[in-house]
């Protein structure tokens, strides 16, 4: 477990420039770090998470690439192999899907098949889209394609303290990472420290603590369960709120240990339900024998890909409403959640994660 | 052609250990104690030797599922190739990978990996990697000729021209892939217009004239070292046996009994002692090295069959480091 209580930071920064600061310090400190990617270098700089660092790092630290998502990811793999840390980026996850047979056959098991003599230092940072109109191949949820691979670690940062101490931990990791970065919290602020830090992979982080529900999030989905903590709070309501950070290596000793406290469990995960990482979460609690006072649920995307039209999109992804609610029908109902329809009632039209969002993007 | 008679003898010597490993294993293959697939090169040695030949011993190689030919041309340890076959602890992956995924750093070899073409963007990233460096040294990637069917080919040339990095592509073209002939596979056309395409400089040489393609091969490999830039050589050659596994399978008729002599006729070992012997190098040369090289070879097989498996608790040991 961590809380991180011990930090008391006052910089505030953007998920973005925690991403982007992360790469500077550790390109400052490591050599071997280059970054590489569709539109890197351009004006755009992946959403501002790479602005400004050509200029200060020059054009063979910081590379445009061709659009061989699978070629490169392979080349990419061959220059780990001789000593180079290399961080790969693509604007959205979905385009990451040619790579899989070099993600899959190459980087996770290379390692492995060569009897550990050599590894894939390589990260792969991949952008979730949601919301304005990004539709069925511009905003999927692929993290649970990637965790089920052994010899892959996957990452799913919240905050944007997260997101710079998992940048920094996925670099200095020998195994190849893949980073995955919600779109919709580029945007969010946090507190970040200056120093070069790392968070440790495959170790949740305990946001709240509680005696009466568990809830497991991470990425976009932890923030939101974090908008539920209070109005439960106020009616007595004590919740463990697991943020996973990495979902691959899974933390399941702090997630047992709080639901052996709990036995209570609700997860929340930002992709499809059925095989999903939720059902994964269930089942190994549930393989343990816990005994729970109600039964584990979920709370997913439905079994169907995502429109476009911002008509369709409301009632496709959850929120904290659908959490909040979730939350209450396992705690019997205790909690008349009329009292909160009206506070409610803005979510139903959100597309876009708030006012300042104006596409296209 | 113009080598002289002592690199001759040598280009025939490396030829002549592959083709009595292969043999061997062969051979042996039936006892059932080999328990993996084994793509065998025999026909096929000339273009593993003549193209390592011309490599430093830092240099680097990458290949494929038909690996067991570069790995010993490029100075690969033997025992731990054959350990590694029998599946055993002190083979070069550990016992991990098998025929398919051969391996020794210390002779450069970054890896072998069965997945059709999956290693062509491997190679060119070992070649970036050492253009990052600053490094000078080549990366001889080998593959066949249905590798090049793979999308993964193209980006990979793309990205290597585009860069100009000492690649060089080693396209073993033995006409099939499995059973399936050229023809069925890809339109009639030099298959070095693809390179052309991607601007890199290309060669098309007979892969079972060890000596002529040695000597090309020097001065291309020299002059990829002078400016750096990758070069596409296709080398025609011909695969004796079944595809994977010992034996021969003309009978099953995916190609015909006169194909196959016509290119048993064609073998490349025999073509280089033939001119050797012209040359003066006398009959007891060829007995002193045959009984020298199976001498090393049972060795080889002795050190495998005698060596442990691997321990149990190496099962999921290398899922991360
Ligand atoms: C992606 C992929 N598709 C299919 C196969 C099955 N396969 C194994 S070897 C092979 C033939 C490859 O032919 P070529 O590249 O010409 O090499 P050769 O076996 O002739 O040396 C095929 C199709 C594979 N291993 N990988
Ligand atoms: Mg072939």
């Amino acid at each position: 477990m961590s809380t991180n209580k011990e930090a008391k930071p006052e910089r505030i920064l953007t998920f973005t420039e925690a991403i982007r600061e992360a790469q500077v310090l550790v390109m400052e400190r490591d050599d071997r770090v280059f970054i590489i990617g569709e539109g890197v270098p351009d004006p755009k700089g992946t959403f501002g998470t790479t602005i400004g660092l050509r200029e200060r790092f020059g054009p063979t630290r910081v590379m445009d690439m061709p659009v061989s998502e699978n070629g490169m990811t392979g080349i990419l793999i061959g220059a780990a192999l001789v000593g180079l840390r290399p961080i790969m980026t693509h604007q959205r996850m979905d385009f990451m899907t040619y790579s899989m047979e070099q993600l899959l056959n190459n980087a996770a098991k290379w390692h492995y098949m060569f009897g550990g003599q050599q590894s894939v230092p390589l990260v792969v940072r991949a952008v979730v889209g949601q919301g304005w109109g990004q539709g069925p191949q511009h905003s999927q949820n692929l993290h649970t394609l990637y965790a089920h691979i052994p010899g892959l670690k996957v990452v799913m940062p919240s905050t944007a303290y997260q997101a710079k101490g998992l940048l920094l931990a996925a670099v200095g990791d020998p195994n190849p990472v893949i980073f995955i970065e919600h779109r919709w919290l580029h945007g969010t602020k946090g507190a970040v420290p200056e120093t070069y830090y790392e968070l440790e992979l495959g170790r949740a982080e305990v946001v709240s603590q509680g005696d009466d529900l568990t809830i497991v999030a991470h990425s976009l989905m932890a923030l939101e369960a974090r908008k539920v903590l209070s109005r439960l709070k106020d009616k007595g309501i004590g919740v463990d709120l697991i943020d996973l950070r990495t979902v691959k290596p899974l933390d399941q000793s702090t997630i047992l240990t709080s639901v052996r406290k709990t036995r209570r469990l609700l997860v929340v995960d930002t992709a499809w339900r059925t095989y999903g990482l939720a059902a994964e979460i269930i089942a190994s609690v549930v393989e343990q024998g816990v005994r729970l006072l109600s039964s584990p649920q979920r709370v997913t995307l439905p079994d169907h890909p995502v429109p476009s039209s911002h008509g369709l999109t409301r009632s496709y992804y959850p929120n904290s409403a659908t959490i909040f609610r979730k939350a209450n029908s396992m705690l019997e109902n205790v909690i008349d959640s009329d009292d909160f329809e009206q506070d409610w009632a803005h979510l139903e039209h959100a597309d876009i994660p708030d006012s300042s969002f104006t596409g296209p993007f | 052609m113009n080598l002289r008679v002592e690199e001759k003898t040598l280009l025939y010597r490396q030829c002549l250990r592959i083709r009595l490993v292969e043999e061997a294993i062969a051979e042996r293959y039936v006892d059932g104690e080999m328990r993996c697939p084994v793509h065998l090169s025999i026909g096929q040695e000339g273009i593993a030797v003549a193209v390592c030949s011309n490599l430093e011993r830092n240099d680097y190689v990458v290949s494929n599922h038909r690996g067991h030919a570069h790995y010993l041309a490029k100075g690969g340890d033997l025992k731990a190739m054959i350990a590694e076959i029998y599946g055993k602890a002190t083979g070069c992956a550990k016992g991990i990978g098998g025929s398919m995924h051969l391996i020794d750093l210390a002779a450069g070899i970054q890896g072998c990996t069965p997945i059709v073409g999956s290693s062509i963007p491997l190679g060119v990233g070992v070649a970036f990697g050492v253009a990052l460096k600053g490094e000078t040294r080549v990366t001889a990637l080998f593959f066949g000729d249905a590798a090049i069917e793979e999308g993964v080919f193209h980006e990979s040339m793309n990205f290597a021209s585009l860069h100009k990095l000492r690649v060089l592509f080693v396209c073993e073209n033995n006409l099939y892939s499995v059973y399936t002939h050229l023809d069925s596979r890809q339109p009639s056309r030099e298959l070095t217009r693809m390179a052309q395409a991607h601007k890199m400089e290309h060669h098309h040489l007979d892969g079972n004239d060890v000596e002529s393609s040695c000597f090309r091969l020097s001065d291309i490999v020299a002059s990829m070292r002078q400016e750096a830039r990758p070069i596409f050589v296709q080398l025609d050659t011909y695969r004796w046996r079944e595809h994977c596994g010992p034996h021969y399978d003309n009978h099953l008729g995916y190609r015909s009994e006169e194909e196959f002599l016509s290119w048993q006729e064609r073998d490349p070992i025999d073509r280089l002692g033939r001119e050797l012997k012209q040359s003066g190098i006398p009959d007891s040369f060829f007995s002193d090295l045959e009984q020298e090289l199976v001498k090393e070879i049972g060795v080889a097989f002795e050190f495998a069959q005698r060596s442990p498996l691997p321990h149990k608790g190496q099962l999921g040991k290398y899922v991360y480091k």
